[in-house]
């Protein structure tokens, strides 16, 4: 038993409460450990890539109860490239935190953030369906208290709103996870593949009841029309960075539809049937249309960043409804781009924010310091994220269409293609708005004290990363393939769970 | 006793719906509150409702009553303990910062007290 396995889970399960009691007062120490506990998984995420890489899906059974009986932990190819996707993301993100001062305006920041990370690796890494509930409860939390951070009347506002909903989401699962108990009698998830697969008939309509509440509880998280209420509000109101890592909460969401369409309730399955396909294909559809729509008609460039992210988790989605290897391998890029470009998107806008005091697309306020810089980083990101070349976005878009040939096409390429103009549309007008039309105005205002330049090296650092994403599109598409083909044999995870161990 | 305990659920959870309908914070996080109640419930009758029988399988049993779903449920009723409390001391803030209690966010009138008459 492989015990770097937990490490991504117990490391900041260990840091955040250390933090909290041996450092709350110093904001110096609690920068230090937790960008060195990040970078530590970072170093951690990677090594377990590797190892995934060529090997079967390793399991790690806790307490070392054997399973069905005892809760695992399952690291597969796909489980290890969300992880090391979700270190390398927090820890541009602290860093920006930090070069940005945000982290010094409300207490704990640190600590919520380690507990966050905490929460999304284990909801990635877990192989037992309530104890996935477990692991969204605590990244559920930690996103309460990162959301709110800095405080504020409209801020906490939208904050109960994000609560209620989740609170919702959450009991959702609870109910899909009693319903799917009560029929199968496990939660275990490779347990869970073989005894619906096993089910008699009779039984098959109550599973799929279960495994339609699940469908919805997953949209909640990934944003799918029509519960996507809850994200414009919250990530136009939260803070910058918070808004930033945000942009992997959604992914947890695509995540757990593939991990569990593709191992439990695969296609065609007796008890579920195409059920999936044809609902995911639809509400994705209208996801993206809506999604650029908004981008389209946002007031503010936060909530336009918004928007656009809806609008990438439509073309996620459309990706993963397809339900074919091809299928999964252009989402698991298009989500790798999506994340980076999103909170890319989002920092810009924050350091927008700082000097503008505003973030409406408004024509009257003056030039702001460091405008153009922040003109060109606005660009880029607009770029990746409309899916225009020369980034990855154009490669990733390509993937989804070129994945979704078929009968349905003529509407899905439809689709995809018209929100994408729609998109570039609202991002040039905003840009020109907020970065072109204020040099009309009036004098530049007075440049800032100090262009924070962690922040913007950060900035900087993921729209490296979206172009290294492009460059080395070949080999990691040769990766997905083998992530997807890993899912769709479904085999080697079941029997790296279920297999009589040897002691 | 399915009966029972099957309207019960319903019925809490349809006035859990009915009150996170509502406008105010309050009726909401009590709406919240019923809701996990019900699910809690649910969770609980999801290993079959029996009467009188050991939580454990034995020899001499004649019958055994599920235990897991009493370990799920008491999971569930922590976190959900710790999210309504969560919830409250949120919804208590925004209303001493913004001065209202409603959950809904008119964000652009919200600046302008003018616009709000």
């Amino acid at each position: 038993m492989n015990h770097w396995i937990i490490a991504p889970v117990i490391l900041p399960a260990m840091l955040a409460p250390f933090i909290v009691l041996a450092m709350r007062h110093d904001l110096g120490l609690q920068r230090i450990f937790s960008t060195l506990g990040t970078a530590a998984l970072v170093a951690i995420s990677a090594g377990l890539l590797v190892m995934s890489h060529g090997n079967p899906p390793e399991t790690y059974f806790l307490g070392n109860w054997d399973a069905p009986f005892g809760i695992v932990l399952v690291l597969d190819k796909l489980a290890a490239t969300m992880v090391l996707l979700t270190a390398v993301l927090a820890l541009m993100v602290q860093l920006y935190a930090i070069g940005s001062g945000w982290d010094a305006r409300g207490k704990h920041f640190h600590a919520l953030f380690q507990f966050q990370l905490m929460g999304v690796c284990g909801a990635f890494l877990t192989g037992d369906a309530f104890n996935l509930f477990v692991f969204f409860e605590v990244l559920l939390i930690a996103s309460y208290g990162l959301m709110i951070h800095g405080g504020g009347g409209a801020r906490l506002k939208a904050g109960v709103q994000y609560v209620a909903y989740n609170l919702l989401g959450s009991t959702l699962f609870l109910f899909a996870l009693a319903t799917i108990y009560a029929t199968t009698g496990t939660l275990n998830m490779a347990d869970l593949a073989v005894k619906a697969g096993q089910l008699a008939a009779e039984d098959a309509a109550l599973l799929r009841v279960g495994a339609v509440l699940l469908l919805l509880v997953f949209a909640v998280k990934g944003a799918l029309v029509p519960l996507q209420f809850w994200l414009p509000a919250t990530y136009a109101l939260a803070p910058g960075p918070v808004a930033a890592l945000f942009a992997i909460m959604t992914k947890v969401g695509a995540y757990a539809v593939i991990r569990f369409y593709t191992l439990i309730f695969p296609d065609g399955a007796t008890s579920t049937g195409m059920l999936y396909s044809e609902l995911l294909m639809p509400a994705a559809l209208v996801t993206l249309a809506l999604g650029a729509v908004g981008v389209l008609g946002a007031s503010g460039l936060a909530r336009q960043v918004a928007f656009a992210g809806i609008a990438s988790m439509g073309t996620l989605f459309i990706a993963v409804a397809a339900f074919t290897p091809q299928g999964i391998a252009a989402a698991l890029y298009y989500a790798v781009h999506s994340t980076i470009a999103t909170a890319l998107l989002f920092l810009v806008v924050d350091l927008v924010r700082a000097r503008r005091d505003s973030d409406t697309l408004d024509s009257t306020l003056p030039r702001f310091g460091q405008s153009g810089l922040l003109a060109a980083l606005f660009f880029g990101g607009a770029i990746a994220m409309a899916g225009m070349p020369p980034l990855s976005g154009f490669l990733g878009k390509l993937l989804v269409m070129d994945a979704t040939r078929g009968d349905q096409m003529a509407l899905i390429w439809g689709v995809i293609l018209v929100s994408s103009l729609l998109i570039v549309v609202g991002f040039a007008r905003a840009g020109s708005t907020v970065f072109w039309k204020c040099h009309a105005v009036s004098e530049p205002a007075e440049p800032q004290s100090r262009p924070d330049l962690l922040a913007f090296a950060m900035v900087f650092a993921m729209l490296a990363a979206l172009v290294g994403l492009t460059l080395a599109a070949g080999p990691l598409m040769g990766w997905f393939d083998t992530v997807a083909e890993e899912l769709f044999a479904r085999s080697p995870y079941i029997d790296s769970v279920l297999a009589p161990r040897e002691e | 006793m399915e009966l029972l305990v099957a309207s019960a659920i319903g019925l809490m959870t349809a006035c859990g719906i009915y009150l996170m309908l509502r406008q105010r914070s309050f009726p909401v996080i009590v709406g919240l509150a019923m809701i996990t109640y019900a699910v809690n419930v649910f969770l609980f009758a999801s290993g079959r409702l029996t009467l009188g029988l050991p939580p454990i399988l034995r020899d001499d049993a004649a019958g055994y009553t599920d235990p897991l779903p009493q370990a799920l449920v008491l999971t569930a009723i922590v976190i959900s303990f710790g999210m309504t409390a969560v919830i409250v001391m949120m919804a208590l803030g925004a209303f001493l910062d913004t001065g209202s209690d409603k959950m809904d966010l008119d964000d652009d009138r919200a600046e302008d007290p003018e616009a709000r008459k």
